[in-house]
């Protein structure tokens, strides 16, 4: 019987107590950041969306290889001798035309393996998180700053200066057949050129990758 | 109030009409306006905010794009349900809540019905909602639907009791169950309202009869029937749309009758606190309406500080902690008003 009334008196009592912590708490500041309004800092270095300063690329592909996800495809064109691409922030000299640098950004995995393998350090990752599109398409970035005319020159002139070379090598050949075919010019192009070649355009550089809005 | 229809309009049915329709335009308002509450109160307690985007202001109009998009939903009905039941359930159980509003008095000079059993009658039809409650669990052909059913009629028709006796110490000081003849009782200051007479009996009265009541509106901590991690949503699971709306409507619509009887019973209904200060049936709607809130906000602050019980200590505190102490009130009172 005495516990029957402790309890009756202890239920009202805490119920009482609990109303009284609910009811200062519909005075505290709500904690709920309304998101599109008010943004939270990010932290200094937050991982966010790649961005690939395209003046600065070597077109060196260490890059797509780090890639765990393989969302960066590179394509490059050898430049002739004669062409001059420029120098790097960073000092590198340019030798290859980068005609395509496409980063799918949908299968991007934030894991930025990517960025210190860069040897200009032209491949960040920015605090740019909001990026959604309504067409995956869109989420594939193009940041070569070549347009399609131009790659497609640059591809044919090192066709033609190939061309040029294995008919002067030819050519040599042909008038010394004794001597060792070398050529200062395979020096230079050290390494065998599997695609066609490209010539020196002015470039036009755009930072914004062509994807995003 | 019908006096004055009736001398604007000839028709006596389209008085009776517009008399019966004035507590729905109260209602309807009111239902929007509380969940939107209940969203804001509960979100505050828990340190958020609540909805905050439709309409601008604090989200205001949020409930009112829930109740267009409830409009807009298919009406959807189990191929295993018993159609015509499961049709008619929400219809029984608005229809049971809204019947309560005609005997109860938003001013002196309105209330629907002017009947002088009006509390009895209230009582009497509240009732319905539970075989609503049970038609809709049953017909819905659905497990959890059938456990909700029975769990509320079993809550209700127990907590029917305490709440009865609690009332029927209020009645033996009236000796009435008019309750404008009650309000008007009441009148002057607010020491004349009930609540503060024959201390402590009415009091305990009270509060027997605000706990029994929440639970007869299957308000949290008397939610079992509706228990969210139990039975997906009790008797309404297979509702979709504008029937479960109706459900929805019902029991605000319920909560705010319980609130009113509340208000009438022991704060003095449409009375002024402040004796002539801003009284007259005008004021009288807004002292009403305002009393009910205030049950409603408790109501709500009550939801979200208390877990929910379980069923064995539902019944516990049904029958033997509120009823023998409604017994109590009843007694005390009655001796009281016979002796003093």
């Amino acid at each position: 019987m005495k516990r029957y009334f402790k309890d009756i008196f202890a239920s009202i009592w805490t119920i009482l107590i609990g109303m009284k912590v609910t009811f200062k708490h519909l005075f505290v500041p709500a904690v709920t950041i309304q998101y599109p309004d008010v943004k939270l800092k990010l932290p200094e270095r937050a991982r966010n969306r790649l961005y690939v300063n395209i003046d600065d690329c070597i077109g060196c592909d260490q890059c797509s290889m780090a890639c765990p996800v393989d969302c960066i495809t590179i394509e490059t064109v050898k430049s002739l001798p004669t062409d001059d691409l420029g120098v790097t922030s960073t000092g590198h000299k340019k030798r290859l035309w980068v005609t395509r640098f496409d980063i799918d950004i949908a299968k991007c995995c934030y894991c930025g393996l990517c960025v210190p393998p860069c040897p200009t350090e032209c491949i960040v990752m920015t605090d740019v998180y909001e990026f959604s599109e309504f067409d995956r398409r869109n989420l594939i970035y193009n940041f070569s700053a070549m347009a399609p005319a131009q790659v497609v020159d640059a591809r044919d002139k090192y066709a033609q200066w190939e061309k040029d070379q294995a008919a002067k090598k030819a050519a040599a050949a042909a008038a010394k057949p004794s001597a060792p075919a070398t050529n200062p010019a395979d020096a230079t192009q050290s390494q065998p050129a599997p695609r066609p070649v490209g010539v020196p355009r002015p470039q036009e550089s755009d930072p914004k990758p062509s994807g995003s809005t | 109030m019908d006096q004055l229809l009736q001398k604007l309009i000839s028709s006596d049915v389209l008085v009776y009409l517009i008399i019966a329709v004035i507590p729905l335009l109260w209602v309807i308002p009111y239902a929007l306006f509380a969940v939107w509450l209940e969203r804001k109160v509960s979100a505050h307690m828990q340190d958020r905010l609540g909805p905050m985007r439709v309409g601008g202001w604090h989200g205001w109009a949020q409930t009112i794009a829930d109740i267009i998009k409830l409009l807009q939903k298919e009406d959807i009905v189990p191929t295993a349900a018993d159609k015509r039941l499961f049709t008619l359930a929400p219809f029984v159980v608005f229809m049971g809540s809204y019947a309560a509003f005609a005997a109860i008095p938003f001013s002196s000079a309105y209330i629907g019905s002017g009947v002088n059993i009006g509390l009895f009658y209230i009582i009497a039809v509240s009732s319905l909602v539970v075989i609503g409650l049970l038609m809709a669990g049953w017909a819905s052909n659905n497990k959890w639907s059938l456990f909700g059913a029975m769990r509320s009629a079993a809550q209700i028709v127990s907590y029917e009791i305490p709440t009865a006796l609690a009332l029927l110490a209020v009645v033996m000081i009236a000796g009435s169950l008019d309750l404008q003849e009650m309000n008007r009782q009441q009148s002057g200051w607010f020491w004349n309202w009930y609540i503060f007479h024959k201390f402590p009996f009415v009091f305990l009265a009270f509060v027997i009869y605000f706990v029994a009541s929440l639970a007869e509106v299957n308000r949290t901590p008397f939610d079992i029937p509706e228990a969210e991690s139990e039975l997906v949503a009790g008797y309404h699971t297979e509702y979709s749309g504008m029937k479960f709306a109706l459900f929805f409507l019902a029991e605000y619509a319920n909560m705010f009758a319980v609130s009113a009887i509340a208000s009438s019973l022991f704060l003095g209904g449409w009375n002024s606190p402040f004796g002539d200060f801003l009284s007259g049936p005008l004021w009288g709607v807004f002292w009403f309406l305002s009393k009910g809130m205030f049950f409603i906000f408790i109501q709500m602050w009550l939801r979200w500080t208390l877990p929910r019980l379980r069923v064995d200590q539902l019944m516990y505190v049904s029958w033997k902690v509120l009823t023998p102490w409604a017994f109590v009130c009843v007694v005390g009172v009655g001796l009281w008003v016979l002796l003093g």
